[in-house]
């Protein structure tokens, strides 16, 4: 449909966005027999474009004989307008095709904003937003991606959902849907290919399964029929040195963000910070070989003509052998034109700046970390071990390695916070500028305090979320407090925003019908500050007489039913229950790829491991937290009993 | 040595803007692993000198650039090769179609180019409707425009900066909408029209279709010339367009 959009495109800001082109595109070639993916992100091309995982599946689709897969973003309001005007469909990327030309719109979901922009790109595809409201001849619409793993607030809207890793899964769905696709879509295959669908392990159906409640309490969640599991469990690739992608990561011709190289060292992340959900639903850590990550890095830099590359994961700096890798990059880099090496999280202490001034040889301005709460209390409280002295010595490092500024993350509204905390990060943010002045004339630190969101699959799933006006209180607290500190400056994010991301982050099924009516009233790209809009959605939640507090502020008993009980990342629920209780203890847990097993789940469930590259630990443990590694190999065999929790004393 | 290499920006790359082609060609260029010259200091860069900028939208049959390379001339590398080594390296439909080695003591493209010409759509025209009014634009001794400038109003001649217009028909049956086609030769010095400016002199003003820029000129001491130096491959059919 080219034609009919070219004329469009001289209309719109930043047309560059819709026409594809781009380094690494795929040349698909659709055919009848081949099950055609639309693979979608909800939100902008600058913003969806760099997404690794919508990537990879991009490129292992279309290296199938069986499918071809292209992709499309979230059109700006300005051409959706042009677009709805004319009676024109969502449009594939890479070469303009309608939506109506796919067989399945899957979309990436990391971010709990984005939803409304889901609903409205099925609109623009053409399809009824509602599942229930489909017919054989509309494509199929899955979601994938970190938010699914509690999808039950857009379960109306979704044919199926993907949990986990998709690397392999999307070779068995396509299967399955080539062969619906076969048969003729006949009137009633619909049912039919789902609940076929609904078979394969990481699959979850939500038309499947019906909610019960009891009053406002939901009772269960539970198939309706004998051969759909009771509970889905999530995929998982056990080494990612068997997946190397993406091999052609997509080279963007217009500007977008993370526009480098990314090349993923490992995913999974067994640090155990009881507030982070990526690091616990991406369990167990599989790393990838140092001679694959190089070679990756080469090859990459040479085909794309990138001059940086970010090692990513979700904790890099955790990278068994680290230091040889990025001395190696490092090496190979050395001669030709410059190349930077980024490490998207650096670890608190003097160890990670260490890593971070081998790397960024030019350009030290600003160096980022992440302690996450302002007392060594709150940090037991959230598992994040990191002692102020970790804290002052990477600081101190930075700055005398030549970095001017330095941002520290902070989440505000955690589980037992008091103004203690809270005021704690006034004081060591006051520090660090005290230890820069030994170094620089005008040291700059940045806070930048994020509200904090429980998730599902996390310890703190059972947490009521901090108000608006509690977080506000919070945040102005801290602005009071450091009002008068030259070279402290505190950032926030809108506590309003946040509120509305824990209202979808742990809500059920009834929060469908106010996602839908947010939507028809226009309220898109909701994760954009400049559109997001509080009133549309506290108006939609009391014309369904739901009570907003009641889903973003309850504290969840043990044996209430959670809304995601039906799905499994493989965490033992009593696991996660004892590691709430050991937080509202103040009692840390160290890492436990170099200390013995607490069976969580996620190793032993499904029958894998942890994959290290090295069997050298990084130096001064896991994120600095000063575990004494040194007599320790390392633990990939696992132990039947479980552990008891290891104190802050041994920690330290 | 200091190399000039000329372009063409066609089909749906049209789309892109100035600074998204200037960041392909820093990474095409590296890809080719020319040995591009860069700047001295703490983050160098590459000495890479772009022409007139060409608006987001706009397609041309002749874009330039200036690169510095650390090599002399007559060294290794093969400038014969280089369209065909570089065209791959960038976006289709950008396409690199002649190169030549320039005096370092020229004059930026920025500063030498005196006018370019333009191959305009304007879309529900007709040839006879659109040559009648270019014919009255043209009559016109002054084309004042009032624009902003820092918070000011600021009025300006046109007239001076149309150096040529003529209509050359029916738009061709590709076009996404079916008009009229003008070409004009337009100054970029002292002041610069623009298409979009041209355009909104008309009386009543017209739409801007599809806008092709199809030659840089360099006018100086009389004559007139393509940014290339003689020797590289012309770019104007013979007896065409050539003013």
């Amino acid at each position: 449909m080219w034609p009919q959009l070219e004329p469009l495109l001289g209309k719109v800001a930043k047309p560059a966005r819709y026409i594809g082109l781009e380094d690494g595109a795929q040349r698909p070639h659709h055919s009848p027999e081949k099950v055609a993916w639309l693979l979608a992100y909800p939100d902008t091309y600058e913003i969806g474009l760099p997404n690794q995982g919508l990537q990879i599946l991009y490129e292992i689709l279309n290296e199938r004989p069986d499918a071809v897969a292209e992709r499309t973003y979230a059109p700006w309001g300005d051409l959706e307008e042009l677009l709805r005007a004319r009676d024109l469909p969502l449009f594939s990327l890479d070469t303009h095709r309608p939506a109506s030309d796919f067989d399945v719109l899957g979309f990436n979901l990391s971010a709990e904003l984005t939803y409304t922009n889901l609903l409205n790109m099925v609109d623009l595809a053409g399809v009824p937003v509602r599942a229930a409201d489909r017919r054989p001849e509309h494509l199929l619409v899955a979601a994938g991606g970190h938010c699914t793993y509690n999808p039950e607030p857009i379960a109306d809207f979704l044919d199926f959902v993907v949990l986990g890793d998709g690397e392999e899964i999307v070779a068995e769905i396509t299967e399955v849907i080539g062969a619906w696709k076969a048969s003729g879509r006949s009137e009633g295959s619909r049912e039919h290919v789902l609940r076929e669908l609904s078979h394969i392990t990481g699959v979850y159906v939500p038309s499947m399964y019906e909610c019960t409640y009891e009053g406002p309490f939901l009772v269960a969640t539970s198939p309706r029929y004998p051969d759909v599991p009771a509970q889905v469990e999530k995929r998982t690739v056990p080494d990612l040195a068997d997946f190397p992608y993406p091999r052609n990561q997509l080279v963007p011709i217009t500007e977008v963000v993370h526009d480098r190289l990314n090349v993923e060292v490992f995913r999974g992340c067994t640090r155990g910070c009881r507030f982070c959900q990526a690091g616990m639903i991406t369990r167990p850590v599989r790393e990838r070989p140092a001679e694959q990550v190089r070679t990756m890095v080469a090859d990459g830099l040479k085909r794309t003509g990138y001059d940086e590359v970010a090692l990513t994961s979700l904790s890099t700096a955790d990278y068994s052998g680290i230091e040889s890798l990025v001395g190696d990059i490092v090496k190979s880099t050395d001669q030709g034109p410059p190349v930077s090496v980024s490490l998207p999280s650096l670890r608190v202490d003097a160890f990670g700046v260490g890593i971070a001034t081998q790397l960024q040889k030019a350009r030290r301005t600003g160096l980022t970390f992440a302690p996450e709460a302002g007392t060594w209390r709150m940090r037991q409280v959230i598992n994040k071990l990191i002692r102020e002295e970790d804290l002052y010595s990477a600081v101190d490092a930075a700055y005398a390695n030549g970095w001017r500024r330095v941002k520290l993350y902070f989440l505000t509204g955690l589980p037992t916070e008091t103004d203690e905390d809270t005021l704690g990060i006034g004081e060591l943010a006051r520090n660090c500028v005290e230890l820069g002045k030994g170094h620089t004339k005008s040291p700059s630190v940045t806070v930048s305090l994020g509200g904090f969101v429980p998730k599902p699959f996390t310890p703190f799933q059972w947490f009521g979320q901090n108000t608006v006006e509690e977080l506000r209180r919070k945040i102005n607290l801290l602005r009071d407090d450091t009002r008068r500190n030259h070279g402290v400056n505190v950032k926030w994010h809108d506590p309003k925003a946040t509120h509305v991301e824990g209202l979808m982050s742990r809500g059920d099924r009834r929060l469908g019908p106010v996602i839908e009516e947010v939507w028809r009233r226009g309220g898109t790209f909701q994760e954009w500050s400049e559109k997001f809009d509080l009133a549309l959605w506290q108006e939609a939640m009391a014309n369904h007489g739901l009570d907003l507090d009641w889903y973003v502020h309850r504290h969840r008993t043990e044996d209430e039913v959670l809304p995601w009980d039906h799905l499994s990342a493989g965490l033992h629920k009593d696991f996660l229950w004892q590691d709430w209780r050991d937080a509202l203890a103040e009692v840390g847990l160290p890492d436990c790829r170099w200390t013995p097993c607490y069976d969580c789940g996620a190793c032993t469930g499904y029958s894998i491991e942890h994959i290290v590259a090295s069997a050298t630990p990084p130096a001064g443990g896991s994120q600095g937290t000063g575990q004494d590694l040194s007599s320790s190999s390392v633990p990939v065999s696992l132990l039947a009993r479980k552990p008891e929790p290891v104190g802050p004393a041994a920690v330290r | 040595m200091r190399i000039r290499l000329r372009y063409r920006k066609l089909g749906k790359v049209r789309f892109t803007s100035h600074r998204d082609i200037a960041r392909c060609w820093e990474r095409a260029l590296r890809r080719a692993e020319l040995p591009v010259a860069s700047t001295e200091g703490f983050s160098p860069r590459p000495k890479v000198h772009f022409g007139l900028a060409l608006s987001t939208g706009h397609e041309s049959l002749g874009e330039y650039l200036d690169v510095d390379l650390t090599e002399p001339e007559g060294s290794s590398v093969d400038l014969g090769a280089l369209p065909e080594r570089l065209s791959p390296l960038l976006p289709p439909g950008i396409d690199v179609e002649a190169v030549a080695v320039i005096d370092r003591s020229e004059d930026s493209l920025q500063e030498a180019v005196t006018s370019c010409s333009w191959v305009i759509e304007v879309p529900g025209s007709s040839p006879e409707a659109l040559t009648a009014a270019a014919d009255a634009l043209l009559a016109a001794t002054e084309l004042p425009v009032v624009r902003e400038r820092k918070g000011k109003k600021v009025s300006d001649d046109l007239r001076p900066g149309i150096l040529e217009l003529s209509v050359i028909g029916a738009t061709p049956p590709d076009a996404p909408e079916q008009g009229a086609v003008l070409e004009a030769r337009l100054a970029t010095q002292p002041r610069s029209v623009r298409p979009a400016e041209l355009l909104a002199a008309f009386d009543p003003p017209l739409t801007e279709g599809r806008v092709r820029r199809t030659h840089q000129w360099i006018t100086s001491d009389g004559a007139t010339r393509e940014p290339l130096s003689p020797g590289a491959p012309s770019l104007a059919p013979a007896g065409a367009g050539a003013p």
